[in-house]
């Protein structure tokens, strides 16, 4: 049984389907999530997959701040993802609300919504920083999944 | 009767085997055409065996039934193969698998998955005629549906239909959702209706459609062989090189709408077969 259940976290480990959410950021932090895909960085290598849908994914990736209006998107992508999952706050406004995070719009980062499993700061942040990020969330994933199962 | 059971045995598990295998095949020729690197061949079954071991989320319990009848219905399919049974009851037994997963999408009510359940409809109506077709062309040159004496044909097939075999690679591109036919779902990460048809799948019941579609690619693939099927060594260039021709028309060309799918699949498809037909009947 506990065989089982490692093999099943090393099948996760190797097989994260990545669900982007743009909550509101200035489009730097998604054009450098977006470049992970090209040939230069290849992140399929890893088996992930950027799909457009929650039900199929295992780690939510939010870039830019929450405010009023989005936050309930965000929770609500959120509920929408089987588990388990883990969730990663992609650059400055992510993390904290960034320059913005005194402006009257603007709630603040994404933990103010969501638990966040993994902060990636930097603004924007380099493809590289993103990559780490996802794999810090892997083991993040598999400590979740022993957790449930057990 | 040992034999009868192996076979089965052996069709139950050579489906998703080799469907997966060919899977991992295809995003690594798919990633090096792009000039990427790819992920590991064992890909698809790390990402099945991850989704079967998800939270499963339900939007309608009809679509547990329908992806249980697909899953059941398309490895019947692969088995009657197997068990060198007759190829119309083979193709309507798959066509049965396909319109539940149709229903199973119809039943939510997500206008993403409606969407793609209609396009699938219509790709179903441009390549069920076309595998017919086939299959009757098959009957007039070897004088069976039966795939045991079709195996038994002294001569290869693509010789006499070479018409029809492309019209099966009509329907072999609308099955293996490749462009410019991957209207409904599509391989990739991404499309303009977010999954398709296979957007309110979810966890386990995701892992069924794939496996349910390992199980399609291996029929069809079965029935590519039969073209070539006096030689090992035929069947398997035949099989590379349709397989490699699928992956390359995947690459270069970009997606269509149903429109042109239709009159175009009918338009090219139908000439095509009746050409081959009627060479076969009169020519002959």
């Amino acid at each position: 049984m506990e065989m089982i259940k490692k093999s099943v976290n090393r099948m996760r480990a190797k097989s994260p389907w990545l669900l982007h959410f743009d909550c509101g950021s200035c489009n730097g932090c998604d054009i450098e999530i977006l470049a992970c895909l090209t040939p230069v960085y290849d992140i399929e290598r890893f088996g992930i997959i950027n799909v457009g849908n929650p039900f199929h994914a295992d780690v939510l990736l939010v870039s830019g701040t929450v405010n009023p209006r989005n936050r309930k998107v965000l929770s609500n992508l959120h509920a929408q993802m089987p588990g388990p999952k883990a969730v990663i706050a992609v650059g400055a406004c992510g993390l904290s609300g960034g320059v913005f995070r005194e402006a009257y719009n603007v709630v603040g980062g994404i933990d103010k919504v969501l638990p966040v499993d993994v902060y990636v700061p930097g603004c924007p942040p380099k493809p590289e920083a993103i990559i780490d990020g996802v794999v810090a969330a892997l083991d993040k994933l598999k400590e979740l999944g022993l957790r449930k199962e057990a | 009767m040992t034999q009868t059971a192996i076979l089965i045995v052996c069709g139950l598990i050579s489906g998703p085997l080799l469907g997966g295998l060919v899977s991992g095949l295809d995003r690594i020729l798919t990633a090096r055409m792009q000039s990427r690197i790819g992920p590991p061949l064992f890909q698809p079954f790390y990402d099945v065996i991850k989704l079967c071991f998800k939270e499963p989320l339900v939007v309608n319990v009809w679509q547990v039934f329908c992806v249980h009848v697909y899953v059941a219905a398309s490895s019947i399919a692969v088995v009657l193969f197997f068990l060198q049974s007759d190829l119309l009851l083979i193709l309507f037994v798959q066509a049965v698998g396909a319109v539940m997963l149709v229903v199973g999408a119809l039943s939510s009510t997500s206008p993403f998955s409606q969407i793609g359940a209609q396009r699938e409809l219509l790709q179903m109506l441009s390549y069920e005629p076309l595998l017919v077709l086939v299959v009757v062309g098959i009957y007039i040159e070897t004088g069976s549906f039966k795939l045991s004496q079709i195996y038994h044909w002294p001569d290869p097939l693509l010789p006499k239909l070479p018409f029809l075999f492309i019209v099966l690679g009509y329907a072999l591109t609308i099955k293996l959702r490749k462009s410019p036919f991957d209207l409904s779902t599509c391989h990739h990460g991404h499309q303009e209706i977010v999954k398709g048809l296979l957007t309110d799948y979810s966890g386990p019941f995701l892992a069924l459609t794939e496996v349910g579609h390992w199980f399609e690619v291996v029929l069809l693939l079965g029935l590519c062989t039969l073209f070539w099927s006096t030689s090992w060594v035929g069947m398997g260039i035949l099989l590379a090189a349709t397989y490699f021709l699928e992956v390359l028309l995947d690459n270069i060309t970009s997606r269509m709408n149903w429109r042109w799918m239709l009159s175009t699949v009918w338009g090219v498809g139908l000439a095509l077969s009746l050409v081959n037909l009627i060479w076969l009947t009169q020519g002959g």
